[in-house]
């Protein structure tokens, strides 16, 4: 068996699996461990140097990369113009190079403030090494590679729509160079390490999406009927 | 016209009766915060007046920008200028979150070495060990209670926030030794009706129960956002460093659904506390948080409803509020104290999160302003004796800064009505005031003799009974809660229930 149908082709079931089923099992059976394990009231004067531009830079980069995944002919339409093309590269990667500097400044922080090491687990650890290589695997693609938001779309999208739809084409990529290609399976790591690590907090995102439609208050009451009428909220 | 009838528990605390032995902070400890993590956190705790309080500096809005201003004729959270994509702009960083600094790093100490010690010329000692990261500190910079009793001292008393406004001679109380004073003043959760903690919440973990009116933070749905912490002014959600969850007073609901007074009114040995029901209309919550403030503590009065009005039991009926927690509401002595003599006060409403406990200033230092000023010896014998509450010893102005959003006129109604039924009683036991006194007292003070006698019960001979009104709650009829869970959770606090990891840490 090829390497690259076992690494690409199988593995992604296993950590996709492993996501979602693990995801699921953790939010039923221990819904209280799901935080983002916050370490600012440990520690606040470095946080602000890692985790603002890391929190911006990687989350518009995870964006741009779901944009290219649902819509790939957007990001092609959109680079047929040169001067388009080249404001979507720069930004991407200045968006990556923003992402990289603040996470080296949250491992420094994890390494040397002994508070911030004391809450530090071993999941901690695995994961910053895992955003590590991804983040500087896709600075070296956008930088050794040119345009790679077009063959991004071209190339690594088809293959995810394949896996997506169970009929894995493992030759969409086989023929990318060996950087991208580690970037493509950290990638998977990264998704297989979402139900074990405080990674779970990004999916927590839909609380504070409601929170902007909601009125200030919130009242319970524990004698009403079902959860739903349960929880009133007045104005 | 529409009401929106609910009932809340509400404690009453007279801080001229609080003698500051912190009986009521190690109960509430002993029961709900020895775990990791939380061992910085009192969810009761005492701090001496005036005093940089816990954390330090907390009621400095401008620093840590707690509670709701007005703005444009709407209430909006202080923190984030009532814009909510603000809110989540700075869910990464928050400028204003407190640290662990701000209220001290636990510590124990390394007991073991004074057993395990090898013989040497000098004695072995404990040295203080840190209980976050097991190391060892140089030195314990900060505690609870760190300036306990050093409250008038230049020092540390001069960083209150409340003495915002006091002249420069009223500050000498903080450097001339015959002028000093302190006092104490014990917080807990303040149970909000526009809780500023629930409104910042992007997850909506925290809620107000509508059935007592209890702040509960759901400790299943909080992500550690900790916009908790920030945006209430009082800093009395804590956020726990190991669970990665927000923590509050639960104003002990396990012991009230069961008629049974909080763990740390119940073991206050000075009886300072009282308990009881206050029934209120929501529908006004918005119209009393916008009052300016001078008319803050009027229009918390006016939100809370008469008990006995027949208009309002049959409305409170119909709101579905159980029959035994109306009769409670008639009998509530935090209605007697809150609207109906109008001697206790909410703290700080000027942050407009309309707090549910309230504070009753306290009187005794005045006798000793007036000594002090005559040179010396107190004399029984002058007229004027009752009736110097302005040269009082504690400034008024700096009661009202705390307790009334600086009106001096609610609280000198208050100190004169408690000084009338000090009159009262002296004219009773004593005989040596005269009725004609008594009578200028009553009726400038506006109080009946019954509520002297009232009053002076409460104050002093009231019986468990009587200082705690508290209903059972009906959970037998209907209830949200699963009876398994109750019994899995039986013998357990309920809180840091996180199971173990895969690998690494166990919290």
């Amino acid at each position: 068996m090829n390497i690259d149908n076992l690494l690409f082709g199988l593995m992604p079931y296993l950590f996709i699996v492993t996501a979602v089923v693990g995801t699921i099992y953790r939010y039923v059976a221990n819904r209280y461990s799901w935080s983002s394990q916050s370490s600012q009231f440990l520690e606040n004067k470095s946080l602000f140097y890692g985790s603002f531009p890391w929190h911006y830079g990687i989350i518009l980069i995870l964006l741009g990369h779901i944009i290219g995944i649902i819509t790939p002919g957007s990001i092609l339409s959109w680079n047929s113009v040169p001067l388009r093309l080249y404001i979507l590269e720069i930004s991407g990667l200045a968006l990556g190079i923003l992402a990289f500097i603040g996470l080296l400044v949250l491992v420094y922080r994890r390494l040397t403030d002994s508070r911030v090491k004391a809450v530090t687990s071993s999941w901690d650890v695995l994961l910053l090494i895992v955003l590590l290589i991804q983040v500087a695997t896709g600075i070296a693609n956008a930088t050794m590679y040119r345009w790679g938001s077009n063959w991004y779309a071209a190339s690594a999208v088809p293959w995810i729509w394949s896996i997506l739809t169970l009929n894995p084409r493992v030759d969409y990529i086989a023929t990318l160079p060996l950087i991208t290609k580690a970037h493509i399976f950290n990638a998977l790591i990264f998704i297989g390490l979402i139900p074990f690590t405080r990674l779970v907090h990004f999916l927590a995102f839909i609380g504070p999406i409601k929170y902007l439609f909601r009125p200030w208050q919130v009242v319970r009451w524990y004698n009403r009927d079902t959860q739903t009428e349960n929880i009133v909220q007045y104005k | 016209m529409v009401m929106d009838i609910r009932a809340q528990l509400s404690m009453s605390f007279n801080l001229d009766k609080c003698i500051g032995c912190h009986t009521c902070s190690i109960s509430c400890k002993n029961i709900w915060t020895t775990r990791q993590g939380a061992e910085y956190m009192w969810w009761n705790n005492v701090e001496t007046k005036p005093g940089a309080g816990y954390p330090l500096t907390w009621e400095d809005q401008e620093r840590y920008r707690g509670g709701w201003e007005v703005a444009d004729g709407n209430l909006r959270l202080k923190l984030i200028k009532g814009n909510k994509l603000r809110t989540l702009a700075s869910i990464f960083f928050q400028p204003n979150l407190p640290t662990i600094d701000d209220y001290y790093e636990p510590f124990t100490y390394d007991y073991q070495n004074l057993f395990n010690a090898p013989a040497g010329d000098d004695q072995p000692v404990a040295r203080p060990k840190s209980l976050i990261t097991g190391d060892f500190m140089e030195k314990i910079a900060l505690g609870p209670n760190w300036d306990d009793d050093f409250g008038g001292s230049p020092l540390y008393g001069s960083n209150d926030p409340n003495l915002k406004g006091l002249s420069e001679s009223q500050k000498e109380m903080l450097t001339k030794f015959h002028k000093l004073f302190y006092f104490y003043v014990p917080r807990i959760c303040n149970h909000c009706l526009n809780p500023a903690c629930v409104a910042a919440c992007p997850s909506g973990a925290i809620y107000k129960r509508g059935e007592d009116g209890i702040v509960l933070i759901d400790q299943d749905t909080c992500r550690a956002w900790r916009f908790c912490v920030s945006a209430c002014p009082y800093k009395k959600p804590y956020y726990n460093w190991a669970t990665g969850k927000s923590e509050k007073c639960i104003f002990c609901y396990p012991r009230t659904e069961t008629g049974q007074p909080n763990a740390c009114a119940h073991a206050c040995v000075g009886r300072i506390r009282t308990v009881g029901v206050l029934m209120y209309d929501a529908e006004r919550i918005q119209e009393i948080a916008k009052l300016p403030d001078e008319k803050l503590v009027d229009g918390m009065r006016d939100i809370v409803l008469d008990p006995n009005d027949p208009a309002v039991v049959e409305a409170a009926k119909k709101a579905g509020i159980d029959e035994n927690w109306i009769a409670a509401a008639q009998n509530s002595p935090a209605y007697n104290f809150f609207k109906k003599w109008r001697i206790s006060f909410p703290h700080h409403p000027e942050f407009r999160t309309l707090p549910m406990n309230t504070y009753i200033p306290p009187l005794s230092p005045i006798l000793h302003q007036v000594k002090a000023d005559r040179g010396g010896l107190f004399d029984p014998e002058a007229d004027d004796f009752f009736n110097e509450i302005d040269k009082m010893r504690i400034p008024v102005k700096f009661l009202a800064n705390l307790l009334s959003a600086g009106n001096e006129k609610v609280v000198m109604e208050s100190l004169k009505k408690q000084m009338a039924v000090r009159i009262y009683w002296r004219q009773k036991r004593v005989g040596d005031i005269g009725e004609k006194a008594v009578k200028t007292a009553l009726s400038s003070s506006g109080l009946t003799p019954q509520d002297c006698e009232d009053i002076y019960r409460i104050n002093s001979l009231a019986t468990y009974k009587e200082r705690f009104v508290i209903p059972e709650t009906h959970r037998e009829s209907k209830s949200t809660v699963d009876p398994r869970t109750m019994y899995e959770k039986r013998g357990t606090i309920g809180f840091g229930t996180k199971k173990k990891e895969l690998i690494g840490r166990q919290w």
